[in-house]
């Protein structure tokens, strides 16, 4: 796993031999995301508090996990990160600074308009939680992936549309005949991935992914996280991967940012996280996932003391 | 869509408050709404004691109104204003009727043969939809001129036998969902019986609904009963406001001018159709909380805010120092 | 096919029932509806045993002809075309009445409906797409025009502009002194005019229905996610608002609306009794006033037949405006 971290930097490290831990990360030297100070706030009934103070950077190229319980705020993040929040959401505070590849840096935050409907996609993509629900029922696939480039790439023609719709889906493991279904027709697994075939087709440089594959099953899951790699790897995108799911995250990203109650109170390398964790929500957090050895009734019977005290380590809701 | 919306929502309020999120918080729509339907109730049941024979003609003939007749005479110069008040009672008394009775009906056979299933479901459900094609008016007319003396309670039974139908199918798949939710399905493996599951499960999620239904029908029966009445084919034994406005429409009141005749009953049967629908509003609001809309003051006040949160972070930014290798862990408070 | 047989199917039975039930009501409703008729048709003229004795047959209280047989001669009847002679209209059939009537019904009604459903999915959708917008305080206009009995409203309409201030016809259908019907200009002229203030009344009445459907519609379908799909791949708010909302939230609506279509010639009665339209729903009253049975009957079967299958003309193509039907067939 270490060596899948920062692997621009072991590339070019490799050529000259210099030992890959000395050289500074990459979302310090090249960060393609910098957010500063990031506060949101929800104006229900009462005033919540859904992201505070968040400090970030993202490397070019790096996966960037964001772990925590529901309602931490992580999603809350990632949508205000791309401008997505509605009322009675306000993000009353922070920047958000993305830096081109072409070499000048972007203020999210400042964009209005049709600046801002271009910036979507084309810098900074998502994939959806519950593609169920994601893809417009009336429309065909084709429609829904084409509706990319007339947005986007308006000089395309109607045939250089659909071809390249083809090969996205192609792409993403999923055949070209399926570009005349409608979402329906298409199972869990398949419409996972158009939306990730989606979300590739401007080839942005950031791809936001929010619970991917928590709505499916585990052999489906691995390989979709399989191609996530693979394409990442292939078109040197960056990936914040949402999820609550710890060693899901262990296993593919670079760094690990936890979330608890709208803060991040830990942010580190995959391998160092898993080591050695700073804090005692994370570790709580890494024990709370049963392991695969160990004695029958481990888990219930030993792995979580706080239940038998009565309090709960999880328990965060005001 | 909007019932896996309702669903949701239900499902995510623990049981102690859903008693609260039943009653719609107090809105300016529903204040007036409210105030209209007590306004109009309370002038049907207790302005009759006080006022003259409506019956009573003299031979004063049409007037306008005067101290004598707050709302001037018929053409036969009978009391407009009694006969409102009396109106309003025969109305009120026809829409109750069939709201209670459609109903009654519709839980009936949408709730009931939901919950049921099988051969009664499927009973029911043909005999709903047959009745929902079946056009009402026109029934409504045929059996109307069939009996030249209607009293009340038949008008009555008519609307409601014409207006079930439609009420019922959308309880039947409100009903349906309720019925494979987990905590009714806990409750059934729990081996409560049937009835106490309808009544105390699955009918607390259905109030709003019928609620809404009720002063639908309501609404439509005061409707439907005015446009019989205008037609001929009204009630025969009471004044409600439409058979006022036939009275109205035959004495030839908007030609001569006689607005005071003609123009009460229909504001009346507008007002209050428009107080129900206002209260219908705040209900569909707890159904579906979605419609419930931030004022466009509050969002506009959002927004300045956010600007405002901006400005304020654009000043206060330095740009990050150059990188330094750093091996350390980046741990943010 | 399967589903395009059970609807027949379906339809099938509520048109039986339907008939039966038009077969039945004159027969079990108190009352004797044949003095009735025979005390109406004695005001115009004599009335000679064997006319009494047509009408008993007609309505069923002539005992010599069993229930049962009167019953198959009823449905017999009807499939050879034979709806009887209207008294109204005598000495024409009951069929050449609605014959000249409907055609006036279904452009009139059916006119004012298409155009209420588009203001109104239109209106809607707006209101919908931009909440708390200035359109949205036309929801309360439009819920207290719906709340308004029709016909009052007609009248007043028709008092401030037809009477006070004559820029509309008062009551027909066209200029009967001075137009002779035809494909001419002045007779489609004549009948564009004298149809203005009926269309009018109607669109009004009727609007505020469709504008709140579908705005309800666009509010729980803008909270969907593929909404939010749509807005994070930058497309443009129109196309958001059309191809991926509207496009959704407009299916309730359709089967509303092909519904409603089915209702035109029902609804058309109180419309055409205020504005004296000649229509068919005028043609049912003034039925209902002669005791005319066998027109009665005859209007309400047309009737019936029209919502019934704008009903399943409506199931039958629901498949190709929402292909999510088409799976499960």
């Amino acid at each position: 796993m270490t060596t899948a971290t920062n692997s621009n930097a072991a590339s070019s490290a490799a050529s000259v031999n210099i030992p890959t831990n000395v050289l500074p990360p990459v979302y310090e030297t090249d960060p393609v995301l910098e957010v500063d100070d990031f506060c949101v706030e929800y104006r229900a009934e009462k005033t919540v508090q859904a992201v505070k103070h968040v400090n970030l950077k993202l490397g070019r190229g790096e996966v960037l996990g964001l772990a925590g319980e529901s309602g931490c705020g992580k999603s809350t993040l990632a949508y205000g990160i791309n401008r997505l929040l509605k009322p009675p959401a306000v993000i009353t505070s922070g920047r958000v600074s993305f830096n081109s590849r072409e070499g000048y840096p972007i203020d999210v935050r400042a964009l209005e308009g049709d600046d801002l409907r271009m910036f979507r996609w084309e810098k900074i993509s998502m994939v959806f939680q519950g593609a169920m629900n994601s893809l417009n029922p009336v429309k065909k696939i084709k429609d829904q992936l084409g509706d990319v480039f007339t947005t986007h790439r308006p000089d395309m023609s109607r045939k250089e549309r659909l071809d390249k719709c083809g090969e996205l889906l192609e792409r993403v493991g999923v055949d070209r005949n399926r570009l005349n279904a409608y979402p329906h027709e298409l199972s869990g697994g398949m419409r996972q991935r158009v939306m990730i075939a989606m979300a590739m087709a401007l080839d942005p440089q950031v791809m936001i992914m929010d619970e991917p594959t928590t709505a499916l099953d585990v052999v489906v899951q691995r390989e979709i996280l399989r191609e996530i790699t693979r394409l990442k790897d292939e078109f040197g995108f960056a990936v914040i991967f949402i999820t609550h799911d710890l060693p899901l995250l262990l296993e593919i990203s670079d760094r690990i940012a936890v979330m608890r109650k709208g803060e991040i109170i830990e942010m580190n390398d995959a391998m160092s996280l898993y080591t050695n964790p700073q804090q005692e929500y994370t570790a709580k957090l890494l024990s709370s996932f049963p392991s695969l050895t160990g004695d029958r009734g481990d888990f219930i019977r030993t792995g979580s003391e706080d239940l038998a005290e009565g309090t709960s380590p999880f328990a965060t809701k005001e | 869509m909007t019932t896996a919306t309702r669903t949701a929502h239900a499902q995510r309020k623990p049981r102690k408050s859903r008693a609260d999120s039943m009653l719609p918080p107090m809105t300016p729509k529903l204040a007036v709404g409210l105030t209209i339907v007590v306004i109009i109730a309370a002038f049907a049941i207790f302005v009759p004691f006080f006022v003259e024979d409506p019956n009573k003609v003299s031979d004063v003939g049409m007037t306008a109104p005067s101290a004598q007749h707050w709302l001037g005479t018929t053409q036969t110069g009978q009391d407009v204003f009694a006969q409102l008040a009396y109106a309003c009672r025969g109305s009120l008394f026809i829409g109750l009727t069939v709201g209670v009775l459609a109903v009654a009906l519709s839980s009936f056979f949408g709730i009931l043969g939901a919950y049921v299933g099988g051969a009664t479901d499927e009973a029911f459900s043909l005999l709903s939809n047959v009745m929902l094609v079946i056009p009402g008016l026109p029934l409504m007319i045929v059996i109307a001129s069939y009996m030249p003396n209607k009293s009340s309670v038949l008008v009555a039974g008519v609307l409601a036998l014409t207006s079930w139908a439609g009420p019922s199918r959308v309880l039947r798949g409100f009903t349906m969902s309720v019925r494979s939710r987990d905590y009714v399905l806990a409750a059934r493996v729990a081996g409560e019986k049937p009835w106490r599951i309808l009544f105390v499960e699955i009918f607390p999620n259905l109030i709003p609904l019928l609620a809404s239904q009720a002063m639908s029908a309501i609404i439509a029966a005061i409707l439907g009963e005015a446009g019989l009445s205008y037609l001929g084919l009204g009630a025969t034994d009471s004044y409600t406001w439409g058979t006022m406005l036939y009275y109205a429409q035959n004495g030839m009141a908007l030609i001569l001018g006689a607005w005071w005749w003609f123009i009460p009953p229909g504001l009346c049967i507008a007002l209050f159709g428009a107080a129900l629908a206002l209260i219908n509003f705040s209900v569909d609001e707890i159904v579906n909380p979605k419609l419930k809309a931030a004022t466009r003051s509050q969002i506009k006040k959002w927004k300045l805010e956010e600007k405002a949160g901006k400005a304020k972070s654009d000043a206060e930014y330095t740009p990050s120092p150059v990188p330094v290798p750093v091996a350390a862990k980046e741990a943010v408070a | 096919m399967k589903y395009v047989l059970r609807k027949l199917g379906f339809y099938a039975i509520a048109l039986w029932a339907a008939l039966t039930l038009n077969f039945f009501l004159p027969r079990i409703m108190p009352g004797n509806p044949v003095d009735q008729l025979i005390s109406k048709l004695a005001q115009k003229g004599q009335v000679t045993p064997a006319t009494r004795h047509a009408i008993e047959l007609m309505l069923g209280s002539d005992s010599s002809v069993p229930m049962w047989r009167q019953y198959l001669n009823y449905f017999g009847n009807i499939f050879r075309g034979d709806l009887g002679v209207s008294v109204t209209y005598f000495p024409n059939s009951v069929t050449s009445v609605i014959g000249s009537t409907l055609p006036w019904t279904v452009g009139l009604v059916g006119i004012s409906t298409i155009l209420a459903f588009l203001i109104g999915t239109l209106l809607g959708t707006l209101a919908g797409w931009k909440r708390g917008s200035w359109i949205d305080n036309l929801i309360p206009v439009t819920t207290l025009l719906q709340s308004i009995p029709y016909f009052w409203l007609a009248l007043i309409l028709l008092y401030f502009f037809g009477l006070k201030n004559p820029i509309f016809p008062l009551f027909g259908g066209y200029d009967v002194w001075s137009v002779e019907p035809g494909w001419n200009w002045a007779f489609i002229g004549s009948v564009i005019k004298y149809g203005t203030l009926p269309a009018i009344t109607i669109v009004l009445s009727s609007v505020g229905g469709w504008m709140l459907g579908m705005r309800n519609m666009m509010v729980a379908t803008l909270s969907e996610d593929y909404i939010l799909t749509a807005e994070a791949k930058g497309l443009s708010r129109g196309k958001i608002m059309v191809s991926y909302a509207a496009r959704n939230a407009i299916l309730p609506s359709i089967s509303g609306f092909a519904i409603s279509l089915g209702f035109v010639v029902a609804g058309s009665i109180v419309a055409e009794s205020v504005f004296s339209y000649p229509g068919i729903g005028f043609a049912l009253l003034t039925a209902v006033q002669n005791n005319d049975y066998a027109l009665m009957q005859g209007i309400f079967m047309i009737i019936t037949v029209s919502v019934l299958g704008a009903n399943l003309f409506m199931d039958l193509i629901y498949g190709f405006i929402d292909p999510r039907t088409r799976a499960q067939g």
